[in-house]
């Protein structure tokens, strides 16, 4: 069975964890928004401004951490903008989204057309390397499916585990949640929803941001249109499927990863060969669609989410 | 800062404020254009010029136009109901495949063709948008990522028909289906000019939508459950049944655009057959407010936008995203104008 082959081997692992890695960053990123209470359409296209933002600045010169900082203050910004629009002046939330999506994506390909006017093949960067762990890396199985990663796939996780914290462990995170499920609440404690809600946007943006820049900084080293491919929008089925919770979220981004990385193989063997390999690519979003009906009836939605709060009012 | 509700309005503030969105994105054009290396002063006149300078270009325009009012109506028929259907594509493309399917395999006369393939286009336009809608009202599934998801789904799938069962054999091995017979696809609006009867039809849709949503009860159904879903049931109103009528609606309006630029003006179904009309149909509606008749003219605007910057950016160094930043910005401007016509920003 290849399947059973494919299962077992430590390369088919290793990918897991890569295709997961900008899923985890972008779920984590549109959980901080949704658990504040705001749904981020806007994701979509803040993942492609940041693969281009940390693309562009690493191939203008700057180093490879930089260029993830500058993804970061790009998806920040672009969320600054998402947050402006719908906190403090409540405008839908599916609009301004989808009217950020479209700003930053057609902003990112304005600027490569500007920066880039006539290329043939996409210029290419050096990216990040798989880093070499003493001892782990060498193990066997092990060290090829989970200690040979890029830096970014090991932050990846680091996020999850630190908004996981925040949101359980901190008063922020108990804010926070509780901007999303009873904001006169936290008004009543003298703090402002608008500056939580406005901040957990931001913030989620900027991880946004970085899981877009995990493509062209991490996964490839070019940037070229359409490479984002509608993850942002996956991205939010898997924070449905996460029932809006960090570890839940990243095990379904995990699970998602390897249906993918599952399918591309499964296009090399003799069953890929007898079916188009439209069905294959299909497969990501079929995948979430049914992960979305699975998890609808037991989902916790936050209280408030999509509802905007106007102080005094009742 | 905080909003408070005006009283009245008045005339000013609710013409105002909307042209001073407007005006607002021909700034942001301006430095878009500036920082292109290039005079926006002339950018800008290359692209009214583009767009409406000749006969051509206006009817080029018109052209561009016909699948945006049909797309723009799909969306405004939704969204008035609070049914964000971004699936719009998807819907396109059900029923461009529809047509071509019905034009090319079932060799009917002209008279019964092209009323078979628009009400097939129509079906399948209708029962994309169906599913989605049945897993909202069913199993409480949002929409949106649904129908988006389907846009994505859709492409494959056009795909993989376009490399296997619908490949024309004469196509020189590029993924496209044949063509329709001349004499199936939609004639001229006006003899020798080049503008085929989808605008045509487009018009009639939109002043049908407009009758539908001011005259006839389901249109007073979709503006209740629009705007209070749990009043408008408190008050008899069969909500789900409404999502899903309007759903039939706004689908089928979104095939429509699928059939006349297959029957009107490609003739073929080919995967570049829509650069995003189903998107595009979301601004249209915004910036026409989801008022049926507004999306004829916002649709020409918009089409023109995009018509006027590809000649532009033939002439000038200017990157032709101009035009989709340019409209994504009005958008954003707008909803934030029209809300100022209803609320002032106050301090405390």
């Amino acid at each position: 069975m290849e399947i059973i082959d494919i299962l077992i081997s430590g390369s088919f692992w290793a990918a897991v964890l890569r295709i997961a890695s900008p899923l985890i960053f972008a779920t984590m990123g549109e959980l901080i928004c949704e658990r504040a209470g705001v749904l981020n359409l806007g994701i979509e296209g803040i993942m492609v401004i940041g693969a281009f933002a940390g693309w562009m600045a690493v191939y203008s010169g700057m180093g490879l951490w930089p260029g993830v900082m500058v993804a970061m203050a790009a998806g920040m910004l672009f969320g600054l903008l998402h947050a402006t629009l719908t906190v403090p002046l409540g405008l839908s939330q599916h609009v301004v989204g989808l009217g950020v999506t479209l700003l930053a994506t057609s902003a990112a390909y304005y600027a490569y057309r500007l920066a880039l006017p006539q290329v043939s093949s996409p210029p290419r960067i050096e990216p990040f390397q798989p880093v070499d762990i003493p001892v782990l890396s060498d193990l066997p199985f092990l060290g090829e499916a989970l200690f040979s990663q890029t830096p970014l796939t090991y932050l990846a996780l680091i996020t999850a585990g630190v908004v996981a914290l925040v949101l359980y462990r901190t008063p922020l995170g108990l804010a926070l949640r509780a901007a999303g499920e009873n904001p006169a609440a936290v008004e009543a404690q003298g703090l402002s929803v608008t500056a939580i809600r406005m901040g957990a946007v931001i913030v989620g943006s900027g991880l946004m941001a970085v899981g877009g820049a995990f493509l062209t900084m991490s996964a490839f080293s070019s940037f070229f249109f359409e490479m984002v491919n509608g993850r942002g929008w996956i991205c939010i089925a898997l924070v449905v499927f996460g029932a809006w919770r960090p570890g839940k979220a990243v095990l379904g981004a995990i699970l998602f990863a390897a249906f993918d990385a599952l399918q591309i193989r499964m296009q090399q063997t003799p069953l890929g060969a007898l079916v188009p390999y439209q069905v294959f690519l299909m497969v990501p979003y079929v995948l979430s669609i049914l992960a979305l009906v699975l998890m609808s009836r037991r989902a916790e939605v936050p209280a408030a989410l999509m509802v905007p709060y106007n102080r005094g009012e009742r | 800062m905080r909003l408070e509700p005006v009283a009245d309005p008045g005339l000013l503030r609710m013409l105002g404020l909307p042209l001073l969105a407007l005006g607002a994105t021909v700034v942001v054009a301006s430095v878009l254009a500036m920082l292109a290396g290039a005079n926006p002063f002339a950018t800008l006149g290359l692209i009214v010029k583009g767009a409406a300078g000749s006969k051509f270009a206006a009817l080029e325009t018109l052209n561009r136009a016909t699948p945006l009012i049909f797309t723009g109506l799909a969306v405004a028929v939704a969204f008035r109901a609070k049914l964000w259907n971004i699936g719009a594509e998807a819907q396109l493309y059900a029923g461009a495949l529809m047509t071509v399917v019905i034009g090319t395999q079932m060799g009917l006369p002209g008279v019964l063709a092209v009323p078979a393939m628009a009400l097939a286009a129509i079906v399948a336009g209708a029962v994309v948008l169906l599913v989605p809608v049945l897993l909202k009202v069913r199993m409480g599934v949002d929409e949106v990522v649904t129908t988006l998801l389907f846009n994505f789904i859709m492409l494959l799938f056009i795909s993989l028909l376009l490399e296997g069962p619908l490949k024309d054999p004469m196509g020189m091995g590029w993924p496209k289906t044949e063509s329709l017979p001349r004499e199936i696809r939609l004639p001229r609006l006006v003899e020798g000019l080049r503008l085929h009867w989808g605008f045509g039809l487009a018009l009639i849709a939109a002043v049908a939508v407009w009758v539908i949503q001011t005259r006839t009860t389901l249109g007073y159904e979709i503006r209740a459950v629009g705007l209070n879903p749990n009043a408008a049931r408190f008050a008899g109103i069969p909500v789900n049944r409404v999502l899903v009528k309007t759903a039939l609606l706004s689908g089928g309006l979104a095939a429509l655009a699928g059939f006349s630029e297959v029957a009107g003006l490609k003739g073929n179904l080919t995967l570049d057959l829509s650069p995003g009309f189903g998107y595009t149909g979301i601004i249209v509606a915004m910036l026409a407010l989801l008022h049926p008749l507004g999306v004829v003219v916002s649709a020409i605007f918009v089409a023109g936008v995009f018509v006027g910057a590809d000649s532009m950016s033939r002439a000038a160094e200017v990157p032709t995203y101009i035009a989709d930043i340019s409209l994504a910005t009005a958008l954003l401007f707008m909803v934030v104008a029209i809300l100022l016509t209803r609320f002032r920003l106050v301090r405390g």
